[in-house]
């Protein structure tokens, strides 16, 4: 053993036996003087009750796990939420349309963009708008986009959660590419508000399209990289097989969406099967997990980042010229120098922020396959320009409603992984 | 307007009051005591399986005079059908219908939610607590549009209250009946405790 230790060096000890093994430390009881320790008690039959959270680093945010265990075995979860409640759906109803675009940013602050365009779809299914080809495409770049930021920190997060660093630091890393793309559009890395009722609130930057195929390009020979160290790694599929198991039944009756419902082997989809912004002429899979574990989790996140590259590539391929709003400027701002110079649109402009955009008699419901689910908003609206309820669907919440069952019986360090499994962003579960 | 309407008419007859049609979308609203055994009809039926439980909510108009309703969004994975599914409560009688949990497990936190925003009691649901908000809020129902957007104590006293919070609320005495240490709580706690009062806020005297 040629290489000594760093503190042996620096104690002056070559700190091998004679048989050139390192010495080892005696411990307490062995030194002389020091008293023998106590037999420890038996413990046997006493559970232990482990709060975990609100601040915690695993939990994601702040959730609050009461976890009874019975040694290292979690016998019962008793998940508290709300710690994030802001009262969104109250604030609503208080608010135009437009102005509650704001809001769903801070929702899923992870995705915020397919949040923006849930809203503006769920809206304009309420005031019966048709959106241009153009919008259409670009609110699918947003999805898309949203999807692929959504999964590289769900995949980064929960390799930490599981021991993993470096996955973590490639996937922020591919991140930021992506979000400097979202800011150059937007102007905003996080709170993104996108969209507007009957279309977007700018158009993509010059050089968009480019740098967009050039990072989906890079994210492929990353995500390649990952596969490697993960998939087939020992330990990955150690700490995620078999862990946390939901069946096709069970999801189903727990209301699972996302990733959580099609990794048990259930093939639903927002995007295929209720189709919105024109998925269904796009050419994509859905993939879906047989065992319904952590590790299909995994694999159903990891490949749909994929089919996400091949939607936006098929999106940049189709993007048509023209405009992204529609024509009817009592819906959208007519532009500033009109607004200025010609008494009808100064009349428009007037009525819009002062007024709001009224919505006729009548509800709608319309969801979106964001990165965490079905993500669905519910508006009920009474003839003014607020609604009289605006419901979100939480996929992230509905969610993390089965972590209490699919935890039971596994070791504490496993509750870690298979809450990491969930992907839950506190903004949405608790709004 | 979608085929399970008359379907629904057909087998319940009057207890269908009424069907809609917005933004593309069925409405079937429908008598508050039969909920369940509608609910459970839709879901097993061979060519309804309506067998996932979108979402459980509930709308309160701006006229007073309106009842509330309670909103069930069902969808068919099997047929890719969606129905929204409605019941009415007048407000002038117990705002009570019956848990959907023996169906769908994925009610649970829903119906919990909409108990804590609506005040809506679900009978037959295993565990109805508040969810969003802690347990001994004590303002009221948020999403009631008699509750005022800032809450209805003011500031200061939402901030007394917050800083009197009784720390034996932060865990039920189902959780601290798990921990050994229960059994090492202050005998007048654990009575407390015992008989439900859990979370009392204590008044401002500073007694408990």
């Amino acid at each position: 053993m040629a290489v000594k230790r760093t503190l042996d060096v620096a104690l002056g000890t070559t700190g091998l036996d004679e048989r050139g093994l390192p010495v080892t430390v005696p411990l307490g009881f062995e030194t002389p003087g020091a008293t023998a320790v106590e037999e420890a008690p038996r413990l046997g039959g006493e559970h232990m009750l482990l709060n975990i959270g609100p601040q915690h680093p695993a939990t994601h945010g702040v959730l609050r796990l009461v976890v009874e265990l019975d040694g290292e075995v979690v016998v019962r979860v008793i998940p508290h939420v709300g710690y994030l409640h802001s009262g969104f759906e109250k604030l609503g109803e208080y608010r135009h349309y437009n102005q509650i675009v704001p809001l769903t940013d801070r929702m899923d602050y992870l995705a915020p963009m397919a949040n923006n365009v849930c809203l503006a779809l769920a809206v304009e299914k309420l005031m019966g708008i048709e959106i241009t080809e153009r919008c259409k495409v670009l609110r699918v770049i947003a999805c898309e986009i949203s999807r692929i930021i959504s999964h590289l920190v769900w995949l980064g997060t929960t390799g930490i959660d599981i021991g993993a660093i470096t996955p973590f630091l490639w996937m922020f890393q591919e991140r930021e590419k992506f979000y400097n793309l979202q800011e150059a559009w937007t102007g905003a890395r996080l709170t993104t508000s996108l969209t507007r009722i009957g279309g977007l609130m700018a158009d993509i930057p010059d050089g968009f399209e480019a740098d967009l195929r050039a990072h989906c390009r890079s994210l492929l020979t990353v995500m390649a990289e990952v596969d490697r160290m993960l998939t087939r790694n020992g330990i990955w599929a150690g700490r995620t097989q078999g862990i946390g198991v939901l069946t096709a039944e069970e999801a189903i009756n727990m209301s699972m969406s996302g990733a959580m419902l099609r990794a048990s082997g259930v093939a639903y989809d927002v995007r295929k099967d209720r189709p919105y912004l024109d998925y269904e002429t796009y050419d994509f899979e859905v993939p879906i997990g047989e065992h319904g574990d952590v590790y299909d989790r995994y694999l159903v996140r990891f490949e749909e980042v994929l089919q996400s590259v091949r939607l936006l590539e098929q999106a940049l391929d189709r993007l048509p010229d023209g405009p992204i709003n529609v024509a009817d400027h009592r819906v959208i701002l007519p532009p500033k120098h009109a607004a200025m110079t010609d008494m009808e649109s100064m009349i428009h402009h007037f009525k819009q922020v002062m007024e709001g955009v009224p919505a006729p008699v009548g509800e709608a419901y319309c969801s979106i396959e964001s990165p965490k689910g079905e993500l669905g908003y519910y508006f009920v609206s009474d003839g003014t320009a607020k609604p009289v309820r605006w419901r979100v669907r939480p996929p992230a919440f509905i969610n993390l409603s089965a972590l209490a069952k699919m935890s039971q019986g596994h070791l504490l360090s496993d509750l870690i992984a298979i809450n990491a499994s969930v992907d839950i962003v506190m903004g949405e579960v608790d709004r | 307007m979608n085929p399970s309407a008359d379907a629904l008419r057909r087998q319940f007859g009057p207890a269908i009051r009424r069907v809609t049609e917005s933004c593309g979308d069925t409405i079937v609203t429908i008598a508050p005591g039969r909920i369940r055994e509608i609910l459970a009809w839709l879901k097993d039926t061979p060519d309804q399986v309506y067998n996932y439980l979108v979402d459980v909510t509930a709308v309160e108009y701006r006229d007073a005079e309106l009842p509330l309703e309670v909103v069930y969004e069902l969808f068919s994975l099997d047929r890719k059908v969606g129905l929204r599914v409605k019941a009415a409560l007048p407000k002038d009688a117990p705002l009570e219908v019956d848990s959907v949990v023996p169906l769908w497990a994925g009610a649970d936190w829903l119906e919990r939610e909409v108990y804590d925003m609506f005040g809506i009691t679900f009978r037959g649901h295993p565990d109805l607590r508040r969810i969003l908000m802690w347990e001994t809020y004590a303002e009221g129902h948020p999403l009631r549009k008699d509750f005022p957007l800032r809450g209805r104590f003011s500031r200061s006293e939402q901030v007394r209250q917050a800083l009197n919070a009784n720390p034996e609320a932060h865990y039920s005495l189902e959780e601290l009946g798990i921990a050994e240490g229960y059994h090492d709580l202050p005998p007048d706690m654990r009575a407390r405790l015992a008989r439900g009062e859990r979370g009392r806020i204590p008044d401002a005297t500073g007694g408990r």
